[in-house]
């Protein structure tokens, strides 16, 4: 077997086993679950578009802090070392920290499936731009795990690489809003390049390759810098 | 077993390791010495495909590091200094973490991790957090992991060093019985341990290997002269120096002179490859001097190394 599988095992049993992660994923709850029934009642709607169009944002600061330790706590203390003298090599480990976080994100959005739940309960919900809002979901964290995990390859310090991750995660959230800055011909490309734009075409239910094609290459794209930052390191 | 050729490192301006050569044959206890900053853990660092040569060449059986990097690590257990593990994980946890990257399989896997609890007196803290270990028993779990698969080359980076007298006698009976099968190369700054555990010697300063070669020999060819002292009473330096001088071996006698005492005090420096004390000690009976004293003084390691590590 690949050593891929055993560092993302080591790495996701990490997580399950550390008081951050719990942290992390009651203030995500927290958070998402407060700004999404708070209105929810006044609406008078029965659909999860508040809470799809909050996730991006929540996103840009919980996942990094879920990716900041990954590469800069090895640094530190110096298991990076006696890693990588293991037979593994640097796309190994890489793949299996993203991987794990990555999974991380899918158990800590795990819990708010109860929302479409309660939500069907309560009235008629159209379950497509759900299902398209978590497939969007979970493509969203795996880009910024990519983003975090390229942080978190740059520093030794675990807070500069969650400032760091955050904001890449959070410019790309916000640059399809600030558009009205920008002469018209460089719109639709500065559009492209906002993850809360591709997100929210997702969680309307349509998925379209596009969309899909630009969080592969965001993760993409912060894989192989990760992996470029850890062979300058040797 | 172990080729290096012409090993060069650099860290941005910074020589650290300057065109090493080095050969080690299988079942060699290989001791690399060296003051602190000489070049030792990153020539170590190398040697396990940790850090990229600047320039030359490293050939591990018939695996060069780059293209082979992979295949050497599978061949080469290490220790790096100080043990750097994951805190935060269990003892046990952490060396079934490594057997399976090693890939034991999984009926081989319990017995080995057994088997290296008893070798490196892991039993009582199986149990425990790494974090949580004293720094003797993280050394041994870092000992642990680098023999998980049974490797031919063990590579050790100071394996003793933070540890008490006790612990450090326990890692060294633990090399000592790994080594009558392997291929270990150890880096160390003490000087009794390399001469206690290796069969070999390579002492490093700034980035040279400044001398190579058994504890014996790199004694002799380093020892040019030996010394001896004896003091005598009721007796003058002329008539001393008189007497002795016929002495074949002799290459020079001085007078040392403290100004408290009465006795003569007198160095004798000898050719390394003469043993001329009966000749002395026969000058001495006949005349009428009181020896007081005589004591012959070889070079020791630590004379060699303080001499060739000094310079500049």
């Amino acid at each position: 077997m690949s050593p891929v599988i055993h560092i993302f095992k080591r790495e996701f049993s990490a997580y399950m086993v550390s008081p951050v992660a719990y942290i992390v994923i009651s203030v995500f709850l927290i958070i998402t679950g407060w700004f999404f029934f708070t209105p929810f009642f006044l609406q008078n709607q029965a659909g999860l578009r508040n809470f799809f169009s909050l996730l991006p944002l929540v996103f840009a600061f919980v996942v990094p802090a879920i990716t900041m330790r990954l590469l800069s706590e090895e640094f530190s203390v110096g298991s990076y070392e006696t890693l990588l003298t293991l037979p593994v090599t640097f796309s190994d480990v890489i793949l299996g920290k993203f991987l794990a976080a990555t999974g991380f994100t899918a158990v800590m959005l795990a819990p708010t499936l109860l929302y479409p739940i309660t939500v069907s309960v309560l009235g008629a919900l159209d379950w497509g731009p759900v299902l398209g809002g978590y497939i969007g979901a979970l493509l969203l964290g795996a880009a910024f795990s990519a983003i975090g995990l390229l942080a978190s390859s740059l520093t030794r310090n675990q807070i500069v690489a969650f400032i760091v991750g955050t904001a890449v995660c959070f410019s790309l959230c916000l640059i399809d809003k600030m558009l009205f800055f920008l002469p018209q011909s460089l719109l639709s490309f500065f559009e492209y390049l906002g993850a809360d734009f591709h997100f929210q075409n997702i969680a309307k239910g349509i998925l379209d390759t596009r969309d899909i094609l630009y969080f592969i290459s965001v993760g993409f794209i912060g894989l192989y810098g990760a992996n470029l930052a850890m062979q300058e390191k040797c | 077993m172990i080729h290096v050729e012409n090993l060069t490192r650099y860290y941005d301006d910074f020589c650290a390791v300057d065109g090493i050569n080095l050969d080690v044959q299988k079942g060699e206890i290989l001791g690399l010495l060296g003051p602190n900053g000489a070049g030792k853990t990153t020539t170590l660092r190398m040697l396990t495909g940790y850090l990229q040569p600047t320039a030359g060449q490293i050939q591990v059986k018939d695996f060069t590091i780059g293209p082979d990097t992979l295949e050497i690590k599978k061949r080469i257990g290490y220790l790096p200094e100080s043990a750097p593990l994951y805190h935060d994980m269990i003892v046990y946890d952490y060396l079934n973490y490594v057997a399976d990257i090693r890939e034991l399989k999984n009926e081989r896997k319990l017995s080995r991790i057994y088997e290296l609890a008893q070798l490196c007196a892991l039993n009582s803290v199986m149990h425990k957090t790494i974090g949580e270990l004293s720094k003797g028993f993280k050394q041994r779990v870092g000992l642990a992991h680098a023999l998980m698969n049974d490797p031919e080359i063990l590579v050790l980076d100071e394996p003793t060093s933070g540890l008490d007298p006790n612990q450090i006698v326990e890692i060294r009976e633990i090399i000592r019985k790994i080594g009558r099968e392997k291929t270990i190369i150890l880096s160390t700054h003490i000087l009794s341990e390399a001469e206690a555990t290796c069969d070999r010697i390579a002492i490093i300063h700034q980035g040279k290997i400044v001398a190579d070669g058994s504890t014996q020999s790199i004694k002799q060819s380093a020892g040019r002269e030996r010394t001896i002292y004896i003091t005598l009473d009721n007796a003058d330096f002329d008539a001393v120096l008189q007497k002795l001088e016929v002495i074949e071996g002799i290459i020079r006698i001085e007078e040392l002179v403290h100004p408290d005492s009465n006795f003569l005090d007198i160095k004798i420096s000898v050719q390394s490859d003469a043993d001329i004390r009966k000749d002395i000690y026969q000058v001495i009976r006949q005349a009428d001097w009181l020896l007081l004293e005589f004591r012959q003084e070889t070079q020791t390691l630590e004379h060699i190394f303080r001499e060739l590590t000094l310079e500049n």
